[in-house]
């Protein structure tokens, strides 16, 4: 991007990076991206270090009261900030769908009025980047045939709609080429895969098979734990196809 | 005493003592020919489904008249159901209220035994399935005959259903053919020697063994979609005819209907109708109806009964939350599109309600006290297909994690930890506390960091992994954790510029 730092889309805007548990933990290159393509865009991102984690390890294992702590975290480390930003679906959606649900189950007022202020302003980082900055071509360069799996949670939870295809196709040199039966889910579903670890291997091997006939050097979707799962399975097999955080596609420019 | 069955019995044991749903999803995936059949036929339907839903340009607010439909029904299920019992009766049907399946079962021997006939044809019912009435009517000397064909060649298969609408999806043409030679002379009409697999052949064979048993039978038993309240009607949708046949032909029809099934007016079907057929057959229209008030004097059964049966539906009334998933009408397009159930079909579930709505029905109408109920909600990976495609807005996916808590909830008010593994309520805790504070995530980093470090010396991905993860590790490879987290990035490259 050569526009004057005034010119860029997000000049003038706060971002606070919700780098999620496992994206900071086990895959930090992805939360780097983001702050990469946000600052390229203009954006000021600040990093809240007091958050850890959207819970949602607990509330979907039906630990309830378990997941209440980080529904405290995270209102701590986001309510001073108007534009919440991570790079995960299933995250991003569980903050916004679940939060609600877990501070009322709490039953302090006060948790409720503040997740009520601080979840919905939670974004997954193509919502934001398309709705918010208005930007469909951040400026991208990634010669290579990729493939895109729609997860699950940003598909139907966030609702990202065709948000990353239209940030794909706006990548200068990138193939994109279609994922057979793309809506079909990976099989992770967190502790999905282990508590019915045969079906979900079964429902993982399908996906894997699809991404590899589609001749794709890349997997790319919006969700870390989806591609650890398809990855792991594609890595077993020897398959040659790389998953890929969209973000970091998107961070990608040219000479870089 | 040696007792000759009249019907073909089904497999032993009770559906209620089946496995957790994980043990018996892995049997049930080691069968390559049903993963096939399932596989061809979730398929096919989901396709069709598509294209009879996308039709509709008014479909999403056909979900939501269908859903506040049913959700006004919840809230004032007591008066529509005096409503019905008062229309019923008015159009000189016999209404008969039923607590639990033992109840409903005796109150249908009861009708039947009094009409001296030792035999009923049946409509597909869930409700009946649901009860276990086959069985119950066969304990006392009476033959129940399914005249469904997908009910049939379960029935002559012994076998049981898998599937709400399509009950033998888990077979295939040539496997039909193979039981109709077996099973079909031994209970009536036989199939025409030298039957081959061809789908018409094998509904005439279908049809010339059902004819007899519709033209002699005196009684028939049906479930119903739909009671309207407001006129008294009952209302049965299929596909085959059968059901036409067992509503008009017999003296006495027995409907086993669900309190749930009750609709304010005549009027709310126009919803219905339209959403029913293209969620279910993926039929714009379904190709019998029949809807029935009462007797009619000189036309069709004379003596005509209702069994309206609660059955657990009261229990799962009480739930706000969990209640919207009584709004179910049965259609299966949360079956057909679920990735789970196409990999391992209905029996896994242990229930005649199987797929994502029996994931969250069953623990509700039969409880948690059963290991396979217990199991239920944590049989899908909460990947929101059910949730698009319910024709009733039912909220499936956030239901099943309802009722997980609901499960969670049970287990730590018994306090045993036998359900469970021993492991997870105390691991839960600890991550719960680790997440309270980001200091202690920090600290745990260390731990993954380190583990990075010492693999990286040997390796660039982790194979295997031990108990629990090693069911993750058995089929997948994972790159080791890295050595630098994010917020240590962070801390080295920004945290100085930032000022806070």
């Amino acid at each position: 991007m050569t526009a004057s730092p005034q010119g860029r889309p997000g000049h003038g805007l706060t971002v606070a990076l919700f780098a999620t548990c496992i994206n900071d933990t086990m895959f930090p290159g992805t939360p780097r991206a983001t702050v990469e393509v946000l600052e390229r865009l203009g954006c000021t991102v600040v990093f809240p270090r007091e958050q850890t984690c959207c819970g949602q390890i607990f509330t979907n294992t039906g630990y309830f009261d378990e997941a209440v702590p980080s529904v405290r975290t995270y209102v701590k480390a986001f309510g001073g900030y108007d534009y919440i930003v991570g790079p995960s679906g299933s995250c991003v959606g569980a903050v916004r769908d679940q939060h609600p649900i877990l501070a009322q189950r709490s039953g302090d007022a006060g948790l409720q009025r503040e997740v009520a202020q601080v979840a919905p302003r939670t974004l997954d980082v193509s919502e934001f980047i398309v709705d918010v900055l208005g930007v469909t071509d951040v400026g991208a360069y990634f010669p290579h045939r990729v493939t895109y799996h729609p997860t699950c949670h940003s598909l139907r939870v966030v609702k990202v709609g065709d948000r990353p295809y239209t940030l794909l196709s706006k990548v200068r040199g990138l193939e994109l080429v279609e994922l057979p039966d793309a809506r079909q889910c990976c099989g992770f579903g967190g502790t999905f895969s282990l508590k019915n670890a045969d079906v979900s291997v079964a429902m993982a091997a399908d996906k894997a098979r699809n991404v590899a006939s589609t001749g794709a050097e890349y997997l790319v979707a919006g969700d870390n734990s989806c591609l650890m799962n398809i990855g792991g399975v594609l890595s077993r097999q020897n398959a040659a196809v790389k998953p890929i955080h969209l973000i970091e596609i998107l961070a990608h420019t040219e000479g870089n | 005493m040696t007792t000759e069955r009249l019907t073909p019995a089904p497999p032993p044991g009770e559906l209620i003592d089946s496995p957790r749903f994980p043990v018996a999803a892995r049997r049930e995936l080691g069968n390559a020919q049903q993963r096939r059949n399932l596989h061809h036929a979730t398929r096919t339907i989901r396709d069709k489904r598509a294209q009879a839903v996308g039709e509709m340009d008014n479909w999403q607010e056909l979900r939501a008249a269908g859903g506040a439909i049913k959700s006004r029904v919840l809230r004032h299920l007591p008066e529509y159901l005096e409503q019905l019992e008062a229309s019923l009766t008015r159009n000189g049907a016999t209404v008969h209220w039923a607590g639990d399946a033992a109840e409903a079962n005796r109150i249908v021997i009861d009708l039947v035994q009094q009409t001296g006939s030792t035999e009923v044809v049946k409509v597909k019912s869930m409700a009946t399935q649901e009860i276990e009435l086959n069985e119950a009517l066969e304990e006392s000397g009476i033959a129940a005959w399914e005249t469904d064909l997908a009910e049939l060649i379960v029935q002559l298969g012994h076998d049981r259903p898998s599937h709400i609408l399509v009950p033998a999806i888990h077979r295939n043409r040539s496997e039909v053919r193979d039981i109709f030679l077996a099973e079909m002379g031994n209970y009536g009409t036989p199939p025409p020697p030298g039957l081959d697999d061809d789908p018409v052949n094998l509904a005439d064979a279908a049809r010339g063994h059902l004819r007899e048993k519709f033209l002699r039978a005196r009684v028939a038993v049906s479930g119903a979609n739909f009671a309207i309240a407001d006129t008294g009607s009952l209302v049965v949708v299929e596909s085959e005819g059968n059901g036409r046949m067992c509503l008009t032909l017999p003296e006495t029809l027995i409907s086993v209907v669900g309190i749930e099934k009750v609709l304010p007016s005549f009027e709310d079907l126009e919803v219905f109708m339209q959403l029913l057929p293209r969620s279910s057959t993926a039929e714009r229209m379904n190709p019998y109806t029949s809807i029935w008030s009462g007797a009619s004097e000189g036309d069709g059964p004379q003596n005509v009964h209702v069994v309206l049966i609660d059955n657990g539906r009261t229990k799962a009334l009480a739930d706000p939350q969990g209640r919207t998933a009584l709004r179910c009408i049965r259609c299966s397009a949360c079956l057909n599109i679920c990735p789970v159930f196409e990999k391992v079909g209905g029996h896994a579930y242990g229930s005649v309600y199987p797929g994502p709505i029996g994931a969250i029905l069953n623990p509700q109408i039969r409880g948690t006290d059963s290991a396979v109920d217990r199991s239920l909600p944590f049989a899908s990976t909460l990947c929101g297909a059910c949730t698009e495609v319910c024709p009733v807005m039912i909220p499936i996916a956030d239901l099943l994690v309802h009722m997980r808590s609901k499960v969670v909830d049970a287990k730590k008010a018994e306090n045993t930890g036998v359900h469970l593994p021993h492991a997870e309520p105390a691991m839960m805790k600890a991550g719960a506390w680790v997440m309270a504070d980001h200091r202690r995530l920090e600290a745990a980093q260390l731990a993954t960091k380190t583990s990075g470090k010492v693999l990286g010396h040997f390796t660039d991905h982790i194979g295997a992994l031990p108990w629990p993860l090693s069911k993750w590790a058995n089929a997948r490879d994972t790159a080791n954790p890295p050595t630098q987290t994010f917020r240590d990035w962070w801390k080295a490259n920004r945290a100085q510029e930032e000022q806070k």
